[in-house]
């Protein structure tokens, strides 16, 4: 099966210092791969080169096999590339219909916006992944935590998605709406997306994913299958750097 | 509020929501309809009088249009102290063309149909290339926006200093000066029927909103609450244009113009101004900007930017062109301000639009523009900027001197702000 993404040598640096050193990761379709790592080891770094916010200084991405140029984050929506960031990168003065559709606003035939159809897309793609969400005209800044991690869910999903990237997607969220998210994630899965997970924490790493890549330093240290380490392995690769026995 | 018991206050709401009227236009309403009633009683109702009416409404048109362009600017996190600079340059600008390039190096002549279109866009022209000027060094030079347009401030006026010799241009051109207000005016008739236009396009926007909401189910108001809102549109709407046709000329100015047409004035005969087209002018705009800011994408992305910079550039929206095209679109309403203030004085002086950047900040601002970004309505600035001016006219008229005047401007203005931090802390905003 050809990898829907596959990063290949990638390396950023800012003013000499080396933030990704050569790494290379990939990610199957139905597949979710957590990305480890101490703060300032790369991971988010190495992200942002798929999602078009930074350009890699060498390494080429591939999409289907194919060698892709993403410039800008619109490159890496045109790709079907969706990003969730950890600061959820919503305007908080906009409602849940302005902050979905931003920066891809339906308009009416005569150029201005379509309000109520934006506003009903959204109450029907909001009662799919969160039934209990009824605050559509109110701006998101007055919405729960996990609330607003649905509206910037629920912009990845409705702009179908093939490779979701998600950067600590319940770092803020208590656990009934971290369970919610979970199950988000599965059911994402199921429908055949990507998902590349940047996690902190090693529990939400082995329960959501199949495979996790650490890096250290700007560097990978190694992708194992989660099924195959424990807990103990991954965290000794984190503060070690140091690749277990068992793993591929 | 806190008289109030919770159940009164809470059935006062209600009924509000129902109505959907923003609370904060409701206070600003009140705040401007206070001062009004003051002066008012102060002066005889010599301040409400069709006369003053008119006269407050000419002179508030120059500060309010630009007023709706800084809450662009400041909703988009940015300032333009430049305005009043800007605005100068467009009037030396234009002033020069129509009194010498246009008649003397072109040699049309003075008087030529093509005169006043020729320096109108020529204004337009200056003011919105500077404004793109700005924003290029804001948005694509990373200079703050404040450094930029406070070196503007100094630069622009000063440019048409130069343009001009340090002189004051008069006469102007005839057709030019009917943009300044009283010289312009649509007259009686005409007037009814624009106020009669904007009545049935007010009721036409209400209906046909109403009408969208329903295809989708979503809910609305109940139709009492329509009625309430669309009988108050075509009240105002229609009480407004008769004060100002009940505004009539001087009779010694009438007699003039019979006696330049020729003939002899009946006994008897009045007519009254009507609407301004200055005043026209402002009520488009303002409509203009109302639709740019709620239902368009250069509106959605001038309020998401200000909600959250970073993601506005991550949902792919191009902040730095944005910011060109918010400071251009001010530059071009500095220009449309410099015809109406220019025709207004009937003259190009040195110090027009002086100190009018604070004014017109401080309209935006009164009207419920938060510095810190993401927040504003057309509607408020201009609200804010006829407060402003009301105060100032009505202590002209009550006699105090001009130092007070702006004592009492200042203050309003940080009583205004406080006012709204407080608002929003009792709504739980931040």
């Amino acid at each position: 099966m050809t990898p829907l993404v596959e990063m290949r040598d990638i390396s950023v640096s800012f003013g000499g210092i080396k933030a990704v050193d050569h790494v290379s990761v990939d990610l199957y379709p139905g597949e979710v791969v957590g990305l480890l790592g101490h703060n300032g080891a790369g991971k988010s770094t190495l992200i942002k080169c798929l999602s078009g916010a930074y350009r890699p200084d060498a390494g080429e991405i591939h999409i289907d096999g194919k060698k892709a140029e993403i410039h800008n984050t619109r490159d890496a929506r045109a790709y079907n590339i969706e990003t969730i960031y950890q600061t959820l990168a919503l305007a908080d003065n906009l409602d849940a219909a302005s902050n979905l559709f931003l920066g891809r606003e339906l308009v009416t035939p005569t150029g201005l916006l379509d309000e109520a159809r934006m506003e009903a897309e959204t109450r029907r793609i909001m009662a799919r992944l969160n039934p209990n969400f009824r605050k559509f005209s109110e701006p998101v800044m007055a919405l729960s935590g996990g609330q607003r991690q649905s509206v910037a869910i629920a912009r990845a999903v409705y702009f179908n998605a093939r490779i979701l990237i998600m950067d600590e997607p319940t770092a803020a969220l208590g656990p009934q709406e971290t369970q919610m998210v979970a199950e988000l994630i599965d059911e994402l899965k199921r429908q055949g997306l990507g998902i590349f997970l940047i996690e902190h924490d090693i529990h939400a790493v082995m329960k959501l994913c199949d495979r996790a890549v650490v890096m250290k330093n700007g560097q990978r240290v190694g992708t194992v299958r989660v099924d195959e380490v424990t807990d103990d392995d991954i965290l000794g690769m984190i503060i070690m750097g140091r690749k277990p026995e068992t793993a591929v | 509020m806190s008289d109030f018991s919770p159940a009164a206050s809470r059935t006062r709401r209600n009924w509000l929501e129902k109505l959907e009227i923003d609370l904060r236009l409701l206070g600003m309403i009140g705040a401007f309809a206070l001062v009004c009633l003051c002066f008012s009683v102060v002066t005889d109702g010599r301040f409400l009088s069709a006369r003053n009416i008119f006269n407050l409404t000419i002179q508030t048109v120059s500060v309010a249009i630009m007023a709706t362009g800084m809450v662009f600017v400041i909703v988009c996190r940015h300032i333009d102290l430049s305005v009043g600079a800007i605005l100068a340059l467009a009037s030396a600008v234009m002033g020069v063309m129509q009194a010498r390039w246009l008649p003397n190096a072109l040699g049309l002549g003075l008087g030529h149909p093509l005169i006043a279109p020729v320096t109108m866009i020529s204004g337009l022209v200056t003011g919105t290339a500077i404004g793109a000027l700005n924003g290029w060094l804001v948005g694509y030079q990373r200079i703050p926006a404040f450094i930029v347009t406070l070196g503007g401030l100094l630069i622009w006026r000063y440019v048409g200093w130069y343009l001009t010799a340090g002189q004051t241009i008069a006469p102007l051109n005839q057709t030019f000066l009917l943009f300044g207000g009283a010289e312009g005016t649509l007259g009686v008739g005409a007037s009814w029927v624009a106020g009669g236009l904007a009545a049935a396009a007010a009721l036409w926007v209400i209906w046909s909103g109403r009408r969208r909401k329903q295809a989708h189910d979503f809910p609305v108001r109940p139709v009492w609450a329509e009625t309430v809102v669309m009988t108050l549109a075509v009240t105002l709407i229609m009480g407004f244009v008769a004060i100002l046709n009940s505004y009539e000329l001087p009779q010694a100015k009438l007699r003039r113009i019979f006696e330049a047409r020729g003939e002899i004035m009946p006994e008897g005969y009045t007519q009254g101004y009507g609407l301004p087209i200055s005043v026209l002018i402002l009520i488009l705009v303002a409509v203009a900007m109302t639709v740019i800011a709620g239902r368009t994408r250069f509106g959605r992305y001038i309020f998401a930017t200000g909600g959250n910079p970073d993601a506005a550039e991550l949902s792919g929206i191009n902040t730095r062109l944005l910011t060109v095209k918010i400071f251009a679109l001010m530059g071009f309403l500095c220009g449309l301000s410099a015809i109406i203030a220019q025709a207004r004085l009937q003259s190009h002086p040195n110090d027009i639009g002086t100190l009018d950047e604070l004014r017109v900040i401080a309209a935006a601002v009164i009207g419920g523009t938060a510095l810190s970004g993401g927040i504003g309505t057309i509607h408020g600035a201009i609200l804010g900027a006829l407060i402003m001016q009301s105060l100032q006219s009505g202590m002209a008229m009550v006699g105090a001197d001009a130092p007070l005047q702006n004592i009492v401007v200042g203050v309003v203005l940080v009583l205004a702000v406080w006012i709204d931090i407080q608002y929003r802390k009792r709504l739980g905003m931040r």
